[in-house]
């Protein structure tokens, strides 16, 4: 039953936005999506009023950097509670300008996991009622969850870690 | 100056309305955890909220970057510490998911037996204070003491009572000692008493019923928008339960019913919790049962690559110490991939959602913590009510701030 939910999400997304998609799998049995960047918040609101999807819950949203291939993607997880299907979206930003629409206005929820992932990448979530920093430092300048930035400071000579690294 | 000497009455209307800015917390008694709300008030009235959170911030994403995967054990214990056994299993059962581990019948009974157990003991915690803000000491004490009882079991299951750290990837870290069931036992006696004392002092009555219902309501259709989730989300009346909807662990071998409230208010959100933990003990008596038909003495996958060795096979018998000593420098292989996991929590879904690109550490990990999801609607729930409602409120949503901020 699981899996004809799952083929019917895949047709219905492509019937509609084919040219957008740039990769499905499903790795550990869960549906993920790589989308291209431009139409994402019209892909979320078409699989939130879709009759076969009905995606209507946000379960989270989070950012990762990749910096070898100097992206930073948006991973937007979504959830039919009514068929038990779970769905991953993925876009890929540029790392020096992330910048992507908000999707507060059909989730409520997002509000704050954009402000954290804005908060941790600086990803610019566009249109965002209150963008600012919510766990750390609001005069903080870096995006510490960036792979760029050490977990401590590495001129630190009061720890001798020669044997095992750090 | 005298302040009650009578002040001439000033003849002057004021034009505007006055708003008076309050601060509730970081540190005040009633909040449970360091955060921050600015009031915007109206006399007695909240007119706006804006909450400010991260005052014990501690970056586990980030730390979690640099860690093996069993040294992240330690950091989930720390996030929802109420109830830590069940974030350390959902951690367990997200690395077992991730490399594929088989997990024998009675590790997950066990399992379910130490989730149910912390689940007992978080909505203890929950219930007892929102009787404490609404001015009902003894039901508090009544049942801290049965709190008290869980974490001396789990004090004889691994050692530690708030931050258990309890169970190894692949199963526990030693099997549940005698005098550990022996506690259980007298404790699915003793609780049921305990708690009918409490539930008799506050289910019904009429004070209790007058002050909570109707405080801090949200409707179905916004706490979903929300992302709510757990038994803030079952009181609104939207019956999700991970348990039941993805069962891990064997639940769904489990016989028990998810309670489910109509308005969302406070009164809703305690007896939800009221009724989940009547469920929990129902289905700690049923894996009890279950314990007795599987074979004795298995508490872990035992497979060397990923299990920690028994300590006394490490110092006597080679294979073991090379499979520790592996296993601790971080040398075990863990497939590539990205996997989600989530569990029924105390406030909710907790989910792990891990990206491992082979190495000794995550690449990501992001906790997906129903603290920080739901507390986001808070300003919206006490708009327009008193203050002592924020306040209660707050504990009936059973916000944690090690949870909120991870």
């Amino acid at each position: 039953m699981e899996g004809s939910t799952q083929d019917k999400v895949i047709t219905a997304l492509k019937d509609r936005y084919e040219d957008q998609i740039l990769h499905i799998d499903t790795p550990y049995d869960f549906l993920t999506v790589s989308l291209k960047k431009e139409k994402i918040v019209e892909i979320i609101q078409f699989l939130y009023n879709h009759p076969d999807t009905k995606f209507q819950y946000l379960t989270t949203l989070c950012g990762i950097h990749y910096p070898e291939l100097n992206q930073i993607a948006v991973m937007y997880q979504l959830h039919n509670l009514v068929a038990n299907q779970r769905i991953r979206l993925k876009i890929y930003l540029p790392a020096e300008n992330p910048v992507t629409p908000t999707i507060t206005p059909i989730f409520a929820g997002a509000n704050w996991l954009e402000r954290e992932t804005y908060d941790f990448f600086g990803v610019i979530f566009e249109g965002h009622p209150n963008l600012k920093r919510i766990l750390n430092v609001e005069d903080m300048i870096i995006f510490p969850l960036r792979k760029e930035f050490p977990l401590e400071d590495q001129r630190r000579e009061d720890k001798n870690d020669t044997m095992f690294g750090r | 100056m005298n302040v009650n000497q009578p002040v001439i009455e000033q003849e002057e209307k004021v034009e505007e309305k006055q708003y008076s800015y309050l601060n509730l917390g970081p540190t005040h008694p009633a909040t449970h955890g360091i955060f921050q709300n600015v009031l915007k008030m109206d006399g007695e009235i909240i007119v706006e909220a804006e909450p400010t959170i991260g005052y014990i911030h501690r970056a586990f994403e980030k730390l979690a970057e640099r860690r093996p995967f069993y040294q992240i054990t330690p950091l989930t214990d720390r996030m929802n510490y109420c109830s830590s056994p069940i974030n350390n299993m959902g951690w367990h059962m997200t690395v077992e998911k991730l490399i594929g581990l088989e997990i024998p019948k009675r590790v997950q009974y066990l399992r379910v037996i130490i989730m149910e157990l912390a689940r007992i003991s978080d909505h203890i915690i929950c219930n007892t204070i929102i009787g404490q803000d609404t001015g009902a000491t003894t039901g508090f004490l009544y049942l801290f003491q049965m709190r008290e009882k869980i974490y001396e079991i789990f004090e004889e299951i691994c050692g530690a009572r708030l931050t258990t750290n309890i169970g190894r990837i692949g199963g526990l870290e030693r099997d549940i000692p005698q005098k550990a069931w022996d506690k259980i036992d007298k404790f699915l006696v003793e609780f049921p008493i305990a708690f009918k004392e409490f539930t008799s002092l506050l289910e019904r009555n009429r004070i209790f019923m007058d002050r909570t219902i109707g405080c801090g309501p949200i409707s179905a259709e916004r706490a979903l928008s929300y992302s709510f989730s757990g038994p803030n989300l079952r009181a609104a009346g939207v019956d999700y339960d991970v348990r039941v909807m993805t069962p891990y662990s064997s639940y769904e071998e489990f016989d028990f019913i998810i309670p489910v409230g109509s308005n969302g208010d406070t009164y809703d959100r305690f007896m939800v919790r009221q009724e989940e933990m009547w469920q929990s003990l129902s289905i700690i008596k049923q894996a009890i049962e279950k314990v007795k038909k599987e074979p004795a003495g298995i508490f872990s996958a035992r497979t060397p690559e990923f299990c920690l060795p028994p300590k006394e096979e490490v110092y006597n018998d080679m294979e073991a110490l090379i499979y520790h000593f592996k296993i601790v420098m971080g040398e075990t292989e863990i497939p590539k991939g990205e996997v989600y996991h989530c569990v029924e929590g105390g406030n909710g879904e907790l989910g792990f959602y891990l990206i491992s690109d082979g190495g000794r550490t995550p690449y990501r990990l992001q906790f997906r913590r129903p603290c920080f999801i739901y507390y986001q609607a808070y300003p919206e729930m006490i708009k327009g009510s008193m203050l002592s409602d924020a306040v209660i409120t707050m504990s009936s949503m059973n916000v944690i701030a090690g949870e909120l901020d991870a």
